[in-house]
């Protein structure tokens, strides 16, 4: 059990260290598409052993919880863990095509991995100190990304981003210090355990407050979103996906498995307050993206309003909720990495992405616009594409609970998505370009128009299937936010009331 | 920076720095010490000798560049931890040798602990350095 979870880990680390060995030549890009295949595999593997035995554990090093450092892995850490490799693949294959040789050079495959690996880490831990480690792990790993190359605009965009994020962590660290006084633990399972029983119960929703606070600057959730759409448009397009889909999920993630495990003490005054910020994000996102022009800044603001909707199915907290939030989460990572990639092809033939002065592609690139319209259409809802599941799942389950307001407003907020999606259809793909050229995606050179064009189009499929096909994934999710709500099993298993890697500590001493 | 004292007081200093790095390193597992501190410690060494005879010949020294050292470190901390499969342990267990053990002495106890140490060792040695390479080399 213990390599299965390690291996989604393990995997990505030697291929950062095999990639940034062969840097200076074109292995280092084969490694790093090779490492990330076998992710994905290994990431499949777990997913099968989760579906098939319930939640697994392990404990790293053979000590036992909640001592040592558990790796942990539920229906949603599982669902995370592929969704993430697939990402990973996906961005891995175009990278080939949009990263420069310099950028090779500095390091960027090595630094892609670790940042895969940070993120996968934050998935399975299961223990909150070393969910801070993971983070930070890919706060270093994402830091390099964003500057690599060194314009200074990168520079700008990344002072912002690590000073908002060292916040994040500070607090989340005090956050730590202040739980681990009152409980002596940080294991979560043992924490779900012990943190009701702690007298002071104020202080303990004191401290929900600090998680809530640094794992919503992750997030980027109001009011602590600024520094996402000042710092998501400068860096290469390659990393522009990989952060979009998967770093603000990952502070989402964390928010979910706090919310659910750990602080649910008081959920009459957490959830409420969870429900305002994603009423707000939601709100605030979308309006952002309407005032932009620029392709990647109107995606960036639509980061921010679409993680309004996956926090409403947590503030909830009804199982069809956090199913729909789990939908969502999945749903938007694909979508997302999918429309940075797709701006990063139009940037190449159209000759930029502000969307004034680029325009002809539905024209001359027809396959590139069909390729856009897919996810576009899918981030604002449109039946019969995975977004519009996942918004109706989240509307019904507000409906449900009575909250007819949030209903409201995340109704309008896909309305609006729809606007600002238009809008970049109709500056970009039918408006004629404005200098007269034809942007065509035959100006590439062929192996760069396979490697930039095939992940775009299997990360489309796959949102058309989960579109097509949606009963299988929702019952997933309803089964993984059943886990959630219901986390006797998850205990069991971390602490070994099942039994799980025999113990050989003695043994182990000198 | 061209001073004679240093230059020369530098050869001794390095080389000292170096072997108590080592010495840091080895004495790590029960005692104060261990990969982190002793790469600090060996990277001064060579952040001295980068001081008195500048970065370009600091480079030549070391023969490697320094990223490639951190990232061959990581790979080392890394086989550290995946060497308790060939035991079908779990993760990261403690693997030990006890050379030349008898009934009453452990005799020489190796293990992956010390593999995982070295990697740390070299991560460190290998990040400070580039980092401190860089800061010297910019204009």
């Amino acid at each position: 059990m213990s390599w299965l979870l390690a291996a989604p880990l393990i995997i990505p680390f030697a291929a950062a260290v095999a990639a940034f060995l062969l840097r200076n030549g074109p292995w280092g890009r084969r490694v790093s598409v090779a490492g990330s295949a076998l992710a994905l595999a290994a990431s499949v593997a777990l997913m099968v052993t989760v579906l098939q035995e319930g939640v697994v554990a392990a404990q790293m090093g053979a000590w036992p919880a909640p001592f040592g450092i558990t790796l942990a892995a539920d229906l949603l850490s599982a669902v995370m863990v592929v969704i993430t490799a697939i990402t990973g693949l996906a961005v891995a294959v175009y990278a080939t095509g949009d990263i420069t040789e310099r950028q090779e050079r500095l390091g960027f495959h090595a630094l892609f991995q670790v940042l895969l690996a940070g993120v996968t880490g934050a998935f399975v831990t299961g223990d909150l100190f070393n969910l801070y480690v993971w983070f930070e792990v890919m706060l270093i790993a994402s830091f390099g990304l964003l500057v690599l190359g060194g314009s200074k605009e990168q520079i700008d965009g990344g002072v912002k981003y690590v000073l908002l994020n060292l916040v994040s962590t500070i607090l989340f660290l005090s956050g730590v210090g202040l739980l681990y006084g009152m409980t002596g633990t940080l294991n979560m399972a043992d924490l779900a355990v012990t943190v009701p029983e702690v007298e002071n119960q104020g202080l303990v929703t004191v401290v929900a407050m600090m998680f809530m606070v640094a794992f919503g600057v992750k997030a980027a959730v109001f009011p602590l979103f600024f520094w996402l759409p000042a710092s998501y448009h400068t860096p290469a397009f390659s990393v522009s996906a990989v952060f979009a889909g998967l770093l603000t999920k990952v502070g989402v993630y964390a928010l979910i498995r706090v919310f659910t495990l750990i602080f649910t003490g008081d959920t009459g005054y957490t959830h409420t307050v969870l429900l305002w910020v994603a009423g707000f994000t939601m709100a605030v996102g979308v309006l952002g993206a309407a005032a932009q022009t620029d392709f990647r800044k109107i995606l960036s603001f639509h980061i921010v309003s679409q993680i309004g909707y996956m926090i409403l199915g947590l503030a909830l907290y009804t199982p069809l909720a956090l199913a729909g939030a789990v939908f969502y989460l999945v749903h938007h990572i694909i979508v997302k990495a999918n429309l940075f990639l797709v701006s990063g092809v139009a940037h190449r033939i159209a000759g930029g992405t502000e969307l004034g002065r680029i325009g002809g592609l539905y024209k001359t690139a027809p396959l590139l616009a069909v390729l856009f319209l897919i996810p576009a259409f899918s981030l604002a809802g449109f039946p019969p594409l995975s977004g519009f599941w996942a918004k109706y799942v989240l509307v019904k389950a507000s409906l449900e609970a009575g909250n007819w307001v949030i209903a409201g407003v995340a109704l309008a907020v896909g309305l609006l998505t729809i606007f600002s999606m238009t809008k970049i259809w109709g500056e970009a793909f039918w408006k004629p370009h404005p200098e007269g050229t034809d942007p065509r995606l035959s100006s590439l050179p062929a192996a760069d128009r396979r490697a930039l064009i095939v992940p775009i189009a299997a990360l489309a499929a796959l949102t058309c299937v989960i579109g097509l096909f949606p009963e299988p994934f929702v019952a997933f999710a309803e089964r993984a936010a059943g886990q959630l709500l219901d986390p006797e099993d998850y205990i069991l298993t971390v602490l070994g009331g099942r039994p799980a890697v025999p113990v050989q500590v003695a043994e182990a001493l000198p | 920076m061209n001073s004679v004292i240093l230059m020369a007081g530098s050869r001794i200093l390095v080389a000292l720095l170096l072997v108590f790095s080592v010495f840091m390193l080895l004495r790590g597992h029960n005692e104060p010490g261990g990969g982190f501190i002793g790469g600090l410690i060996g990277a001064v060494g060579f952040v001295i000798y980068a001081i008195a005879c500048g970065t370009s010949s600091a480079r030549e020294a070391l023969r490697v560049p320094p990223e490639t050292v951190a990232a061959a470190g990581l790979g080392v901390a890394l086989l550290g931890g995946v060497w308790a499969a060939v035991d079908g342990d779990a993760f990261f267990t403690g693997q030990w040798l006890f050379l030349g053990a008898t009934e009453d002495s452990k005799g020489l106890p190796l293990s992956s602990v010390l593999v995982f140490d070295v990697g740390v060792y070299l991560v460190v040695f290998g990040s400070i350095l580039s980092l401190v390479f860089a800061l010297e080399e910019e204009v």
